[in-house]
């Protein structure tokens, strides 16, 4: 997995996103924003479910659909090579 | 405490993606039906739930009653029973002056049992059978013919009796729209209504007292109902100048559209459907212009069934679970599906949150519970992230799902009207096995295995 495009987003807290070398920018949800920060922090996909299962109402099991499809997305977004 | 989970998101943004009315869709969500909170009905009487809204159905008949008025003042009502025969639902409008509209001898049953009277019921329909005719025409329906054979029979019955059973003869014309309705009646622009007419009279079997056209369904053309009212009255006119018989009636059946939103539609059902005040306005012009209306003041009878209940009702249904689909959609499985909510093939449903969200939508699609790929309830919409066990409001879905509704795989769910004053009252009990297997019987031969 290749982070280094996240490296340069601009983001703030409240979930606004720009990309400096594209342009665009995005819009993301609180989760979005925190799980872009730790990728940012070059945590793994697992150790990011494992700290979003320790401080978010919710099971591992059920994190690791949603963030397999949040790659995705980042990935058709041109943000993230898997 | 740890934070409330809501599934990751990111969208890029666009510049300009508003379109002609407004901005990109806002989900706002209904926490209650009538001031009954949605979770308090589901606890209650469990999930699915259909709910239906006594205010709105009495309040939207009693407007249509008072605008249809201010056109042409001699307007009768009758219920479509297709659209909900629900015992309740009819009693209400039954309760606010309309007479039943029936299409079968089942529906005919209905309306016998809850006690209307036999004169004010008009049996339509294109397949009533002899036993049926037969109990109609003694109890003294108004039957509405719609092909000669039918006639033929009604001849018989009615001399049989010797009953005249009252009659109208159901007519199918022009009136501008696609696809043009004509296997109902007989034709009015190559004259067959007015042979037929002639063939009723000259039999002296029964009596003529009015005339029923059914133009279609969800017509989104006020106009086609001008041109409809003005070939019945036309036609009444030369009846009563050739043949010297004024009918009673003009009857302009249903087909009025609901604000709800065709699947093909661009436009949203709120900007696409007419008014009723539009549809009120081109029937009374056509009323106004007509001399035979001036003369005689004929009834004016509408069969309006889906504009006047389709608001009225919402399916409640809850979160079973939710999956990621490849298109890059979210999927949630809904409890409620095609089987209850058939209308979810021809409309693009509603589907509401049931309380507020934060944050970005993704889009989602809505499936039932059956094992059908078909069992959508709505094709992707811009949604918050749901949890297994939240609810969400279908609407509106007051008209046809109570009768359209299907018996596969899943117990059908119980039917709430919430009163005026803001009670819930259970109108149909949810289904149980009893419900399903009550009429079959297994030969003896096949109970051991």
């Amino acid at each position: 997995m290749n982070t280094e495009l996240i490296k340069n987003l601009a983001m703030n807290d409240n979930g606004f996103i720009f990309d400096p070398s594209s342009g665009y920018s995005y819009s993301a949800n609180e989760l979005g924003i925190y799980i872009l920060r730790l990728l940012n922090e070059g945590q793994s996909k697992e150790e990011i479910i494992a700290t979003i299962a320790a401080e978010y109402e919710v099971t591992p099991d059920n994190i690791s659909s949603d963030i397999d499809h949040y790659f995705l997305m980042l990935e058709s977004l041109d943000l993230l090579e898997l | 405490m740890k934070k409330e989970y809501i599934a990751p998101n990111i969208e890029r943004n666009y510049a300009g993606n508003l379109n002609k009315y407004g901005a990109k869709s806002v989900v706002r969500h209904i926490d209650n039906i009538d001031g009954v909170p949605v979770k308090e009905l589901l606890g209650k009487y469990g999930s699915p739930l259909i709910v239906f809204s006594e205010s709105s159905l009495r309040k939207r008949y009693r407007r249509f009653q008072d605008t249809m008025k201010m056109h042409y003042p001699h307007l009768q009502q009758a219920w479509s029973y297709k659209t909900n025969y629900l015992g309740a639902i009819c009693s209400i409008y039954h309760q606010e002056g309309a007479w039943a509209e029936v299409v079968s001898g089942m529906e005919y049953d209905m309306a016998r049992a809850l006690r209307v009277p036999a004169r004010q019921i008009i049996f339509n329909g294109p397949g009533k059978r002899e036993q049926e005719l037969q109990k109609a025409i003694t109890e003294g329906a108004k039957l509405h013919i719609d092909h000669l054979d039918e006639l033929y029979l009604i001849e018989k019955i009615a001399k049989k009796e010797e009953e005249t059973p009252e009659v109208a003869i159901r007519v199918n014309m022009e009136t501008g729209i696609y696809p043009a309705w004509s296997r109902f009646g007989f034709n009015y622009e190559n004259g067959e209504a007015f042979r037929a007419i002639q063939r009723l009279l000259s039999g002296g079997a029964m009596k003529l007292i009015g005339l029923h056209t059914h133009i279609g369904t969800f017509i989104l053309d006020a106009r086609a109902y001008y041109y409809a009212a003005k070939a019945l009255l036309d036609l009444a006119q030369k009846v009563y100048r050739e043949l010297g018989i004024a009918v009673e009636y003009i009857d302009l059946g249903g087909g009025f559209a609901s604000q709800n939103t065709l699947l093909g539609s661009y436009t949203p059902g709120e900007f696409a459907s007419p008014s009723l005040e539009q549809y009120a306005a081109a029937i009374g012009e056509a009323f106004n212009e007509s001399p035979f209306a001036a003369q005689h003041k004929p009834m004016l009878i509408l069969e309006t069934g889906r504009a006047l209940i389709d608001e009225a009702g919402s399916t409640l249904s809850t979160v079973l679970g939710k999956k990621n689909l490849p298109t890059g959609e979210r999927a949630v499985i809904l409890d409620a599906g095609v089987n209850t909510t058939i209308t979810a093939w021809w409309y693009k449903l509603k589907v509401s949150p049931t309380r507020a969200f934060p944050g970005a939508y993704q889009n989602t699609v809505f499936y039932g519970p059956l094992c059908m790929n078909i069992d959508v309830i709505r094709a992707a919409v811009p949604f918050p992230d749901l949890h297994t066990g939240e609810a969400v409001v279908i609407s509106p879905t007051g008209a046809y799902n109570n009768t359209q509704w299907m018996q596969f795989i899943e117990y059908r769910p119980a039917i709430v009207l919430i009163s005026e004053s803001g009670n819930p009252e259970l109108i149909r009990q949810r289904e149980n096995l009893e419900d399903v297997i009550v009429r079959e019987q297994i030969p003896n031969r096949l109970k051991d295995f």
